[in-house]
């Protein structure tokens, strides 16, 4: 049996990565994720995997590329600035379509900015960040059980679509202590063989296997990105995932994700113990976004209020979901601020009409 | 000579030399009198006569060799500019048995992967570095390098290289040489027959610690020219190898593993 344990996020993280068949960990110590760094320096060897503390981001991005090419189960983590450095290899990466999981645990910025948690790393993360055409399927856990179960889910999601998946989560999720129960999780039967296209050393003579995200020809180079959009519009099709919280009467629309959900979970209570029929509605997948979902609701409440921790950036795919048809307002907090359930009741007072029933 | 007799003359005689197996029956982009051709030859023959091509991965750099996989027929991947041995340790840590080799320039190795390069080796990564030093950015265009020697003229220092300005010429091989981590670091070229025999006896070398199982970094800089860059044909390009540049980039063993040691 499983039995319920008391985990910091990053950690429950970490031990989740090593159970789900983890072959090798790269990483650079930075905070708000170190926990995760220094987790896996204590159990992955003894665990059957490699752990190597890289000299840089960079390094570490460009390790997960060898040895995902390789054919291996490896991921990364890191915070923000760290995140900006490894764009370049997250762009090879997806290029190539290698599989792997990354992790961000986001803290405060521009530039080195503060190590309290953020979300201020939404663009990067889900518009691309580097160079180039390319999308991650983006996780965005909101308590320590789903920084467990997300990983799990992201292993996976990175095999079935050969791309890399980020988790995306924040200082406070990664050092807040909750109780995490591990799920069964058979490898072998969740690992996919990889051994088609990976560079393992041609066995048997057979032909020459190149990771490469090199096309000279524009005609080829085309040709790749047709190829990456194709899997992206299947991702869109599949693997959107949300929650939503009382939305069924509700008259007006929180969207929130990660920390801000809960928080804003709990002015939606603050809301309905004043009379106020507020709904939230939780994206989990980041990309691909619930733009369907949040244009279904926007025809059913008055008013939408977008809450991050950053000067909003969100905001900007639910004001495209809603298209004009309901005032989309933002509220956010920057700089590693948290915002108060009681801040949001306010901002939602401001925007709140009951919907006009037919 | 009838044709008859033609066929006979030809089936009696004796295949002496044939195409490196290990190469792509391709037409390669390098310009004429490049050592890159040569050095690609000698690696895929040390990896046949060495038996190990069904656990050879290569990890082509950024430069002129970025197409490497399109010569080298054996497993390849393509890193990002300079960091191919980190791309080399991902693989060589999650996979030990896999015989390892990054293929790498001397802007890629010796400019912008400085860090990747010295941490590699500073780990012991048991992987082989094949380093082309040829002082000047090929691929982009002849531009200065950090190997480029002191008054060199390239399009980035044409009135060339004012060391007061520009920084120095690097000699990365020795300063590897001095991390405990490195195994066996030589200086070779390929301007003369003689040149590329005892280049390929390092590479071989250099290979076979790593399928020992030997502790450390192992590196085989190829001090090799640019015709095009330098502007010189292929013939002046190999005398200016011997006349100046190998008296700033010696040739030889800049470190052997312990026991070799005399």
């Amino acid at each position: 049996m499983n039995k319920k344990q008391l985990m910091k996020g990053n950690e429950a993280l970490a031990e989740a990565a090593i159970r789900a068949g983890l072959q090798g960990y790269f990483g650079y110590p930075i905070t708000p994720q170190s926990e995760l760094l220094e987790y896996m320096s204590r159990e992955l060897h003894k665990r059957g995997g490699a752990f190597v503390q890289a000299e840089s981001e960079i390094a570490s991005i460009n390790m997960v590329y060898g040895a995902a090419g390789a054919g291996a189960r490896v991921m990364t983590s890191t915070s923000s600035p760290g995140y900006s450095l490894m764009q370049e290899g997250i762009s090879y990466i997806a290029c190539a379509e290698l599989p792997c999981l990354l992790v961000n645990v986001v803290r405060g910025g521009p530039g080195l900015g503060t190590i309290q948690p953020s979300q201020g790393d939404y663009f990067q993360a889900v518009k691309g960040g580097g160079h180039g055409d390319y999308k991650l399927i983006v996780l965005a856990p909101n308590s320590v059980q789903e920084m467990a179960d997300f990983t799990y889910i992201g292993f996976d999601l990175a095999d079935q679509y050969r791309m890399p998946v980020l988790i995306l989560t924040d200082g406070a999720l990664g050092q807040m202590m909750e109780s995490v129960v591990f799920p069964e999780y058979d490898i072998e039967k969740n690992r996919t063989n990889h051994s088609s296209w990976a560079t393992t050393g041609r066995v048997n003579g057979r032909e020459q296997h190149v990771i490469t995200s090199l096309h000279l020809q524009s005609e080829d180079m085309e040709k790749q990105n047709q190829i990456l959009q194709k899997k992206y519009r299947k991702i869109e099709e599949n693997e959107v995932r949300f929650e939503t919280i009382q939305t069924e009467d509700a008259d007006f629309l929180l969207v929130a994700y990660g920390l801000s959900a809960r928080i804003a979970h709990k002015a939606v209570n603050l809301a309905r113990e004043e009379g106020l029929k507020v709904g939230l509605l939780r994206p989990i997948s980041l990309y691909p976004f619930p733009y369907q979902a949040i244009e279904d609701l926007s025809a059913k409440v008055s008013g939408i209020l977008t809450v991050e921790m950053s000067a909003g950036q969100m905001v900007e795919d639910v004001r495209l979901a809603v298209n004009g048809k309901v005032p989309v307002g933002f509220y956010g907090r920057m700089g590693g601020m948290i915002p108060q359930p009681d801040e949001i009741l306010e901002e939602i007072k401001k925007l709140y009409s009951p919907k006009r029933r037919q | 000579m009838s044709e008859k007799i033609k066929d006979n003359v030809i089936e009696s005689m004796k295949e002496v030399w044939e195409r490196t197996k290990l190469l792509h029956d391709a037409p390669n982009h390098y310009c004429p009198g490049c050592g890159h051709g040569v050095v690609h030859r000698l690696i895929m023959e040390a990896v046949e006569e060495l038996g190990v091509m069904d656990r050879t991965i290569a990890i082509a750099p950024v430069g002129c060799s970025v197409l490497a996989y399109n010569y080298l027929n054996v497993d390849t991947q393509q890193a990002a500019h300079g960091r191919a041995t980190a791309c080399a340790t991902g693989i060589k840590r999650v996979f030990p048995d896999k015989i390892v080799f990054t293929y790498q320039g001397d802007g890629d190795l010796a400019a912008i992967g400085t860090g990747e390069t010295i941490h590699a080796v500073n780990r012991g990564d048991k992987f082989l570095i094949v380093f082309i030093n040829n002082g000047i950015y090929g691929m982009t265009g002849g531009q200065m390098a950090p190997t480029t020697l002191e008054g060199a003229k390239t399009s980035t220092s044409p009135d060339g290289r004012d060391v007061d300005l520009m920084g120095h010429a690097i000699r990365i091989a020795e300063m590897l040489a001095l991390l405990p981590g490195a195994y066996y670091i030589t200086r070779q070229a390929v301007n003369s027959a003689k040149a590329v025999r005892k280049a390929k006896k390092a590479i071989k070398k250099a290979l076979q610690y790593q399928i020992d199982g030997k502790g450390g970094t192992c590196l085989v800089e190829v001090v090799s020219n640019c015709p095009s860059g330098w502007k010189m044909t292929p013939e002046e390009s190999n005398k200016y190898l011997d006349d100046e540049v190998f008296d700033f980039y010696q040739l030889g063993d800049i470190k052997v593993p312990p026991k070799e040691e005399k």
